[in-house]
């Protein structure tokens, strides 16, 4: 790896504060005492009162969280199981699955929202969060199956039978060399599902109701009746809370790297 | 990785606590309000909640329109709803309202007469007044030469890039109908074709179509004039002195926003409690206060910090006043002319 | 024997990509075909289509794709550099870097479009520092431009990552023969980089062209109202005018107009689907 000129490093920076920039100005904003964002009146913490007082805030951080981790879960066990019956059809049947999943993938979220908004409305289900949660795992399924799918063809069937040669039931060998074998695919998969469940904003728009709203909504409709500080607060302890789960798994991985690296040379 | 799974594990588990307290509440002891943006004081919900027990389950909508939308076509279910005069009288046609148990209302005696029996529901069976209010033009006094008495204000080139119009479509269609002299209950396909035309010439002076956003950009000197209700210019001038309300010379709308029950709610009992408690002077005084529009009970506005508002509460025989009628069959050509101003407006 | 049993795991995805999926877009091409007619019944027609077909809304649909061109080509522009560095940096550098742009990604879509509002709105920040220099307020919202800014901002992340993930595969030894055999850096980073890059390429590309052809938040919350996007046309059908009909159609010509586009894009890369970099 080669050292990465100053010149780059400049530019990257400046990208990487582009992204940061806006952010940043919430935090700011959010000690402010002044309910205006244009003077600064001295610092306070009563947006971060208000925000805890609130209680339709924190039910729809609620609501979201559980929603996300529901969705990743069940969308992740649904999509690696799948991913390991596909591997053993014949290829015909497994690209039209493939290509079916794909659909959500690059279909725009509107017409995925819309389209099950009407499905929904068909089957007479009431909007909430059922309908919040099925619409969720449906976009979430194909990120999943595309982040697993590699790693099981990457997979050495021989290992499998291997065990089965030496007396493993098939539950047994699959839980103790395909599944550790495929983690990898499994974890980014998971987390790229929770990922877009948080960020979720159209899907949720259209297949919620009577009274379910996540924190998507709850801003957007928050948003549109002008500016308010508790939104700040409540984006400062994210990002914070983001900021310390990223460093603390990114430096937990580097220190195992370290660690291995120094098994590896001894 | 097992660390990371306990780590996932306990954010479900809050996640699922916090749900929890919400989620598992007797139903017949929640009332789902659905109700216009800012369209009442929290506190009120709150002390609704602590008097009678009910759990409020609080939505918002932005327009009469979006309110229609969602009853008529999702499986969603409220206790009560807040639409407007034409909007009760489409709904009663559409029998999409349930009728109400006024002998349930026992502070209904504190709503004036006047507001009662009105054309929208002659007999008084489906609704209960909330509240009233005109339609009109904010207007910033440091950004405007002189005074303004007319909608032809709104289509002002001096004024460019300064004047916000209404996100709603029977408020905007309205306004240019007015400004062209023809009645806001127009169903002559010219005249609306012109007002229709009227609105399309003047998207490239608008800075934008809002709702609820208004109020804020207002207050802030934002923009120099405003197709506004006047309880929202009521609540703006309280924070921008500079900002001031008419009602045009060629004559507006007047509004009357009323709390009905739709017919697949889930609680009667419960709503009829929540409107009953709407309708107590004291409380019906706090939600004027709040939020700046007419209250239609004399006894609220008589504990009201601010009951003679001059811009809520207008000598009315001075200004040529209609009210909304739902447009039965031409209802479809108003949401057509509507997404079809909005369309051309990037152009 | 044992293959086929094992191939059943794969049933409950598949129904529920069928009732998720397929039937949902049946229902909308349904819909898209239908009208209710005078009885109240549906009765077919393509009225619809035929209603779209009308230049108002061609033109809503050409100004949309013009807009996702326009912000997915500054995304390219802007990401690929930043891509191309962090996978030749050093491992370090490339771990802050990305953590940096995930943060962004991890907040919430609606906190990061309204994180610009506050900076940019008439009496924003950015309008309060220009005051002090005596400079005359710009008006920055509510235009074509700052729709097109909220989708930059909005989407590049989902620019750099899968085309850095693709560099980060790619054998330095590829470059090191291009160099033993007298090609220049230009020659290199054309012939060899870029090529390889490709798949990450349109990865990136799909990420920030779709959601930005049917974004209505973007266009509502930055563009006031004033930039329709064919979003926003949507979903004014569904939430406010109840057309669920003529919302359906438009859906369907969105949906058959952008996945041509992808199907084309993907013919230019011939690496199978799941090769193609995935972020995370």
């Amino acid at each position: 790896m080669k050292k990465t000129s100053v010149l780059g490093k400049i530019y990257v920076g400046l990208i990487v504060a582009f992204l940061q920039l806006p952010i940043l100005c919430l935090i700011v904003y959010s000690f402010n005492e002044s309910k205006s964002r244009a003077v600064w009146q001295g610092f306070s913490l009563k947006w971060y009162q208000a925000l805890f007082q609130d209680s339709e805030m924190i039910t729809s951080l609620g609501t979201t969280l559980l929603c996300a981790f529901l969705a990743a879960i069940i969308s992740t066990i649904i999509a690696t199981v799948a991913a390991i019956g596909m591997n053993s059809m014949r290829r015909f049947t497994s690209t039209s699955i493939m290509t079916v999943a794909y659909i959500p993938m690059l279909n725009a979220d509107i017409v995925t929202g819309v389209s099950l908004l009407i499905l929904f409305t068909m089957l007479k289900m009431e909007l909430g969060f059922a309908t919040l949660l099925l619409s969720h795992i449906t976009f979430c399924i194909p990120y999943v199956l595309f982040s697993v799918m590699p790693k099981i063809r990457q997979f050495d069937y021989s290992k499998f039978e291997a065990a089965l040669d030496l007396g493993a039931t098939p539950g047994l060998a699959m839980r103790k060399i395909m599944i550790p074998d495929i983690m990898p695919g499994i974890v980014s998969g998971f987390f790229m599902a929770l990922t877009l469940s948080i960020d979720d904003f159209i899907v949720s728009f259209f297949t919620t109701g009577n009274g379910v709203q996540n924190l998507s909504i709850k801003i957007y409709t928050m948003a549109k009746r002008g500016i308010s500080p508790t939104i700040n607060a409540l984006s400062t302890i994210m990002y914070l809370v983001i900021l310390a789960i990223l460093l603390y798994t990114n430096l937990r991985s580097m220190n195992q790297d370290k660690q291995k690296n120094r098994k590896g040379t001894n | 990785m097992r660390k990371l799974m306990t780590l996932v594990l306990a954010l479900l588990m809050i996640a699922g606590a916090a749900m929890g307290l919400a989620g598992c509440k007797d139903e017949s002891k929640i009332v789902r309000v659905y109700n216009w943006g800012d369209y009442i004081d929290p506190d009120v919900t709150k002390d609704f909640e602590k008097e009678t027990g009910y759990t409020v389950r609080y939505e918002m909508y932005e327009t009469n329109e979006d309110l229609y939308t969602k009853l008529a076509n999702s499986n969603a279910s409220y206790d009560v709803i807040f639409p407007s005069d034409y909007m009760i009288e489409r709904m009663v046609a559409e029998d999409m309202l349930a009728k109400i148990d006024m002998s349930h209302i026992e502070n209904l005696k504190y709503i004036d007469k006047e507001f009662l029996s009105l054309g929208y529901d002659p007999n008084n069976e489906y609704s209960v007044p909330y509240m009233w209010g005109t339609l009109g033009i904010l207007y910033n006094t440091k950004m405007v030469d002189g005074e303004i008495d007319s909608w032809s204000a709104l289509w002002d080139e001096k004024y460019a890039g300064s004047i916000i119009m209404m996100y709603s479509q029977r408020d905007a269609i309205g306004a240019a109908l007015k400004s062209l002299g023809y009645s806001l209950n127009s169903m002559d396909d010219q005249e609306l074709q012109q007002a229709k035309d009227l609105l399309i010439e003047q998207s490239p002076l608008v800075l934008g179509y809002f709702m609820d956003e208004t109020k804020d950009k207002m207050i802030a000197g934002e923009a120099a004039l405003a197709l506004v209700y006047a309880g929202d210019a009521v609540y703006c001038i309280d924070y921008n002195e500079d900002l001031t309300y008419i009602i045009p010379k060629e004559g507006s709308n007047i509004f009357y926003d009323a709390m009905c029950v739709p017919k697949n709610c889930k609680n009667m009992e419960g709503a009829e409690a929540f409107i009953n408690f709407m309708c107590r002077p004291d409380i019906a005084a706090r939600n004027a206060d709040y939020i700046g529009y007419s209250s239609p009970s004399t006894a609220a506005r008589e504990q009201m910090e601010d009951g003679n508002n001059p811009y809520a509460y207008p000598d009315l025989s001075k200004y040529k006043l209609e009210i909304f009628s739902t447009m039965g069959e031409k209802n479809k050509l108003y949401d057509v002319i509507w997404t079809e101003v909005l369309a051309k407006v990037g152009e | 024997m044992k293959k086929q049993k094992s191939a059943l795991l794969a049933l409950p995805m598949a129904i529920w990509l069928l009732v998720f999926v397929l039937i949902p877009i049946g229902v909308i091409v349904y819909y898209g075909v239908t009208v209710t007619g005078p009885d109240g019944n549906l009765v077919f027609s393509l009225s619809n289509f035929a209603r779209f077909a009308d230049e108002t809304y061609l033109k809503v649909f050409l100004r949309s794709i013009k807009i996702a061109l326009y912000a997915t080509v500054i995304c390219l522009v802007l990401g690929y550099p930043v891509a191309y560095i962090c996978a030749r940096g050093t491992e370090r550098f490339r771990t802050i870097v990305m953590l940096l742009l995930m943060l962004p990604m991890w907040m919430n879509f609606l906190l990061r479009t309204y994180a610009w509002l506050s900076i940019l709105e008439n009496s924003g920040l950015v309008n309060r520092i220009l005051g002090q220099f005596g400079i005359e307020r710009i008006q920055f919202l509510y235009s074509e431009g700052s729709v097109i800014f909220g989708t930059v901002y909005n989407f590049l992340p989902f620019m750099i990552l899968p085309i850095q993930n693709v560099l980060l595969k790619m054998d330095d030894s590829l470059l090191e023969a291009a160099y033993d055999l007298g090609a220049t850096p230009v020659q290199r980073f054309l012939r060899i980089v870029v090529p390889f890059s490709v798949p990450g390429v349109i990865s990136g590309i799909t990420m920030t062209f779709v959601p930005s052809v049917t974004t209505f938040v973007v266009s509502q919350l930055m563009g006031g109202g004033k930039v329709p996007l064919v979003g926003d046309i949507i979903e004014r059908q569904f939430r406010v005018v109840s057309d669920w009909h003529f919302g359906s159609a438009v859906s369907v010509i969105v949906m058959i107009v952008i996945i041509s586009m992808m199907v084309l894009m993907n013919k230019v890369d011939k690496s199978d689907v799941d090769e193609r970099g995935v972020i995370l």
